[in-house]
This record gives structure tokens, C-alpha cells and sequence, in this order.
């Protein structure tokens, strides 16, 4: 093969090593994304909840309650209805919440932000631990370090996490006062913020009044921390059986017999073996980074998306709960569909 | 691999992680069963009078704010989550199976339609994908139980679908076809027989993670509904007085903690005692 001219080969191979496997995984994702819908569109059918019967109340007579029906294309078809849900989704209609009167999309996109920060700083903190203990407890399997990344990482895989937030209110805020409590800020700072972009560290920041943003600090890091370790956990348990299955292979036992260290046996012949795993280990916590924070926020009075989804589920609210699990399942989707095409990028192996 | 030699003097080998997840358990499960037993209370008497009691002799574990007593609220609280879980199991495990090993077995297209739709259920949020289950079908122990079953089924169906896959070529399959066994009949006497073990393995592994789901789904007050004595409700309960009887909650939480632990470690010592390569 001439290296002045790619040849056809050069393309077609790209194509069938790169590309067709970066389609194909759209593809799926697509209609993984399908699938979500039908679903929520099921269950908002199934509702007990007549929305008709919402709109126009108890006494309308019955022209007025078809003719409701008939706005709300209920009297259609269930394949159209479907459609119809499709379009209005597409377009980014999910509704009008019972509980705030407001467009569930409006609701969401103030609330989002508020869950992605929490999810953010937490995944950042229980990765770079979670990593760091995995790798420890690989350096030396069977060690003290090893028995108490496994003690670790079992103790935070098994606890109830709302429980854990509310031990952490206790002694944390009740009884140290180390942490600043329920909330994202205090409500002198709330209410006299010049920068709303939905991230309050962030806008803190900008504010660059070291008050504010010690006040956000203090608001995040309880159930930043509560988060984080659930995460720790979870990467800390899965890394671990990963890389020390990897460290009983032959060419570990190669490297070994020709005298290379441990760390270094560890950090250039296990670590990028173990690196598409590793993607699609973090995208997993962050995903469930995203549904911990449904019970973390109700502990927390958190205003994000988990919030929002309980007090909508108390109210019996709908469209408000299927408008936040579709979000949130899309948000797993399209971390999944990310996490698979960046470990075919970076796995030769998986191509 | 290195192994610590101070570790093994100190450690008994007995007490290695199935046995000890075994045993809590075998506790979980005894305490449940005999609850009237282990305690002259009953959980749903309510004692104003005693209301928010702390831990005294009286009162192992203090009293609620109806004044119940928490002792035996926790004792009786283990019942409605083993049965719940249960449940669950029941109705996953066969599920996934049937699912797993029709994909695996015939293949083709049957495999296609059966994995993707697997795989669609397995990248949704399971807690979120419940609770809004939950919303529509109205809370409760069968709802809880079918919610939670909605999206725990794939894990069974992906493993049993790998397994059939590795027995198709398999010597004996051909020998039972050739005796002439086919269709049903050597799906349910000769394939399932060989995907169970696994299976169970899973669901040990998965039970915990259950737990800690069902007690969320009752801690937003979706589970089992009140007056029964529910760890998940019992701890929101307490989350009101939380900074001034801190016991109320924290008592029921750790009795959810112990018993996702029992089984995440029984789970870990099946998959150790059955899969070599994991470690030990």
C-alpha cells in the first residue's frame, strides 16, 4: 500500500471500523429513545385521570365533555394518538402541570439544572475516589487497603441512601453545623442574585463574593458527599473485579516475569485494557447519580428534577411525572449511547 | 497474586463472605417469621400517651409519634420486604428466562426483536420507570412488586440469552436431539435446567439493590401503604422529627441497611463460590 494516496481500502475501512458501528449505535439509540415514548405514552393513557373530564370538571354536560374529547383528540384512534403524542413531544409540548399551572417544559428546564449540578460535582468526587481506591486495592490484592475498599464499597452499595442523607442532616447541620442545611442557598442570597443561569455554584462564583459562595459550598457538600460515595461505591466495586481480572491474565504475568512493577503493570498494561470498561462504568454511575438524586433532593429540599417528581407524584400530577421521566430517561439513553460509542473509539478491541 | 499472610492468621476460614451473608439472612428470615415471638407488641397499637418515647426497657427502641412501639414496627417491618421482594423474584426470573432462552435458542429474528426489546427496558431509569409505574397503578405491595419487576427482568434474560447461546453447539443438546426430544420439551427439560443456577446467582446479587428500591419506593410513600409497618415509610415518618428524636428514623433505616447488606453479601459469596475468576 502506497502512503502518498489513501487508497479505497483506506476509506472503506474507516467506514466499516468507525463509522458503521457509530450509526448503528444511533440507530439503536433511536429506538431505544422510541421505546421510552411508547412507554410514557401508555401509562399516560392508562392514567386514571381523564383528562377531558379534567378540563371541563365534573358538570359539563356531555356535548361539552365530547367535544373536549374531540379537542384533545381522545376520539381518534390509538396509532394516531400515538402520533399525535409524537409530534407534540418532538416539539417539546409535554403539558400543563397540575401543581404549578405552568408548561411542564418550563418546570423541567429550571429544575434540570439544579439536578445536574449535584449530579456533576458528586460524579467528579466519587469518580476520582472510587478510581484511586479501585486502583489501591488492585496494587496489592488481598492488602488491608484491598479489605477496605471492598468494606467500602459494600457498605455504600448497600445503604439507603435517603437515610443516609437524613443521618447527615442530623449530625452534619443539627449537631455540628458544618453543613448550611436543606436548600441551595439562604434566602437572603436567593432572592438577591444578579446571575441566574440555574447553576448556583457557578453563579455564585461569578458573583465573586466569597459570602455567596462559601453559602452555595455549604448548601452542596452534604448531599454532594451523600451522592459522591454511593458512586464511590459503585466504580470503586466494579473497577476493582475489572482490573483484578485483567491482573490474573498472561501478559500480566508476562510483564511480571520480565520485572516491571507493580505501578507499572498498573498504569501502562492493566489501565488501558481496562479503559473502554472503565467509560462505561462511569457513564452507569452517573445515570444512576441522575435517579439517586430523586430520593437525595426530597431529603435535601434540593429544587432539582427528583424534587419535582415526588411532590408531582403526591399531587398526582400526570403530565409532570411522565414529562420528568421522560427527561430523565432520556438523559440514561443518551449517556448509554455516548458512553458505547466512546468505548468503541477507544477499544480497539470492541470494533 | 500476593496474599497478605497477617490476613489469613487473623481471619477464620469459616467466615468467608457467603456464609456470613447466608447467616444474616437466615436471621432476616427468622425474624421475620417469628416476630410475635421476639416481641409482646403489637406494631399497629397505637399509645399517644407514649409518643416519641427514647429507648428505655420498656422500650427497646423508643416509640413512634403514634406512640408504636419501633422494636417491634422493625421486627414486623421485615415481613411486607422479604415478601415484596419475593414477588419480584417470582415474577422476574421466570420472565427473563423464557425471554433469554427463546432469543437464544431459536435465534434469527425471534433473537433480534427479543434482545433489542431487552435492551430498550435495561437503559431506562428503574427507579423513575417504577415510581411512575407506581403513579398510575396506585401504591401497594403488588404494584410495588410489579413495578419493580418492570425493569429488573432484563439482567435475567441477557444472561440466560449467553448461556443458551454456549449450550446450542453443546454435545449433549445434540444427543438429546437426537433422541429424538425437541421444541418445549428440551427448552424446559434440558436448557432451563442449565440457566437456573446462574439465574439464581443474579437474583441473589439483585435482591439488594431491590431492597433498597422498594424501601425508596416506600420512603416517597408509594410502597406499602400505612398502617403496616414498612422500614421505607417508617424512616420518612421519622424524617419529620429527625433533629429532635433522631431514633425514630434512624432505627428502621438500619434495619434496611442490614438487610441489603445480608444479601449483597450472599449474592457476592454465590458468585465467588460459583465463578472461579472473580477473586478468591
Amino acid at each position: 500500500m502506497t502512503l502518498s494516496i489513501p487508497s479505497t481500502g483506506v476509506i472503506r475501512r474507516f467506514w466499516t471500523r468507525r463509522l458503521q458501528p457509530l450509526m448503528s449505535g444511533f440507530l439503536s439509540f433511536l429506538l431505544t429513545l422510541f421505546g421510552l415514548l411508547v412507554f410514557t405514552f401508555i401509562l399516560s393513557r392508562a392514567a386514571p385521570i381523564d383528562p377531558a373530564l379534567q378540563l371541563v370538571g365534573d358538570h359539563a354536560s356531555e356535548a361539552t365533555y365530547q367535544q373536549a374529547r374531540h379537542q384533545l383528540g381522545l376520539d381518534q384512534p390509538l396509532p394516531m394518538q400515538f402520533f399525535n403524542y409524537l409530534s407534540q413531544m418532538l416539539q417539546g409540548d409535554l403539558g400543563v402541570s397540575q401543581i404549578t399551572q405552568q408548561p411542564v417544559v418550563d418546570d423541567l428546564a429550571m429544575a434540570f439544572p439544579a439536578t445536574v449540578e449535584l449530579a456533576t460535582v458528586a460524579m467528579f468526587f466519587g469518580a476520582l475516589i472510587g478510581i484511586l481506591l479501585a486502583s489501591l486495592a488492585v496494587y496489592k490484592p488481598g492488602s488491608i487497603l484491598d479489605h477496605i475498599a471492598r468494606m467500602i464499597s459494600l457498605l455504600g452499595y448497600s445503604v439507603p441512601v435517603f437515610w443516609l442523607g437524613l443521618l447527615g442532616l442530623l449530625f452534619f447541620y443539627a449537631t455540628l453545623h458544618w453543613s448550611a442545611g436543606p436548600g441551595r442557598l439562604d434566602d437572603i442570597y436567593t432572592y438577591t442574585m444578579e446571575y441566574n443561569s440555574g447553576f448556583v455554584l457557578y453563579d455564585a462564583i461569578r458573583t465573586g463574593e466569597s459570602e455567596i459562595i462559601l453559602n452555595a459550598i455549604g448548601h452542596l457538600w452534604l448531599p454532594v458527599a451523600v451522592l459522591a460515595l454511593l458512586s464511590m461505591a459503585s466504580i470503586t466495586r466494579l473497577l476493582r473485579a475489572v482490573m483484578l481480572e485483567e491482573s490474573n491474565k498472561e501478559y500480566v504475568v508476562l510483564a511480571q516475569a520480565k520485572g516491571a512493577s507493580r505501578l507499572r503493570i498498573l498504569l501502562s498494561h492493566i489501565f488501558p485494557n481496562v479503559l473502554g470498561t472503565l467509560i462505561t462504568i462511569l457513564a452507569l454511575s452517573y445515570t444512576s447519580l441522575l435517579e439517586g438524586a430523586v430520593l437525595t433532593e426530597t431529603v435535601f429540599a434540593w429544587p432539582g428534577l427528583g424534587r419535582y417528581l415526588t411532590s408531582a407524584l403526591f399531587a398526582s400530577d400526570t403530565a409532570a411525572v411522565l414529562g420528568t421521566t421522560l427527561l430523565i430517561g432520556t438523559c440514561f439513553v443518551t449517556l448509554n449511547a455516548i458512553a458505547d460509542a466512546l468505548t468503541r473509539w477507544v477499544d480497539p478491541r470492541t470494533r | 497474586m500476593i496474599i497478605n499472610s497477617i490476613n489469613q492468621k487473623v481471619w477464620p476460614k469459616w467466615l468467608n463472605t457467603f456464609n456470613l451473608g447466608l447467616s444474616l439472612v437466615v436471621i432476616l428470615v427468622f425474624i421475620a417469621i417469628s416476630a410475635p415471638l421476639l416481641t409482646d407488641y403489637d406494631p399497629n397499637i397505637q399509645n399517644i400517651a407514649q409518643r416519641l418515647a427514647p429507648p428505655t426497657q420498656e422500650h427497646l427502641l423508643g416509640t413512634d409519634r403514634f406512640g408504636r412501639d419501633l422494636f417491634a414496627r422493625v421486627l414486623y417491618g421485615a415481613r411486607p420486604t422479604l415478601l415484596l421482594v419475593s414477588l419480584v423474584i417470582m415474577i422476574t426470573v421466570p420472565i427473563g428466562l423464557l425471554i433469554g432462552i427463546c432469543a437464544g435458542y431459536f435465534g434469527g429474528w425471534t433473537e433480534r426483536v427479543l434482545m433489542r426489546f431487552t435492551d430498550i427496558v435495561m437503559s431506562l431509569p428503574s427507579l423513575v420507570i417504577a415510581l411512575a409505574l407506581v403513579s398510575i397503578l396506585g401504591p401497594g405491595l403488588m404494584n410495588g412488586a410489579l413495578a419493580l419487576a418492570f425493569t429488573s427482568w432484563p439482567s435475567f434474560a441477557r444472561q440466560a440469552r449467553t448461556e443458551t447461546l454456549a449450550l446450542r453447539r453443546s454435545d449433549y443438546l445434540a444427543a438429546a436431539k437426537m433422541q429424538g426430544i425437541s421444541g418445549w420439551r428440551l427448552i424446559i427439560g434440558h436448557i432451563l435446567p442449565l440457566c437456573l443456577p446462574s439465574a439464581i446467582v443474579r437474583a441473589a446479587l439483585n435482591l439488594g439493590g431491590i431492597i433498597l428500591s422498594a424501601a425508596g419506593l416506600g420512603f416517597l410513600g408509594m410502597g406499602i401503604q400505612p398502617p403496616a409497618a414498612e422500614w421505607g415509610s417508617m424512616v420518612a415518618n421519622g424524617s419529620r422529627v429527625i433533629f429532635d428524636q433522631w431514633w425514630v428514623a434512624a432505627v428502621p433505616g438500619c434495619a434496611i441497611l442490614y438487610a441489603s447488606l445480608a444479601f449483597n453479601l450472599l449474592g457476592d459469596g454465590l458468585r465467588d463460590k460459583m465463578d472461579p475468576r472473580h477473586d478468591k
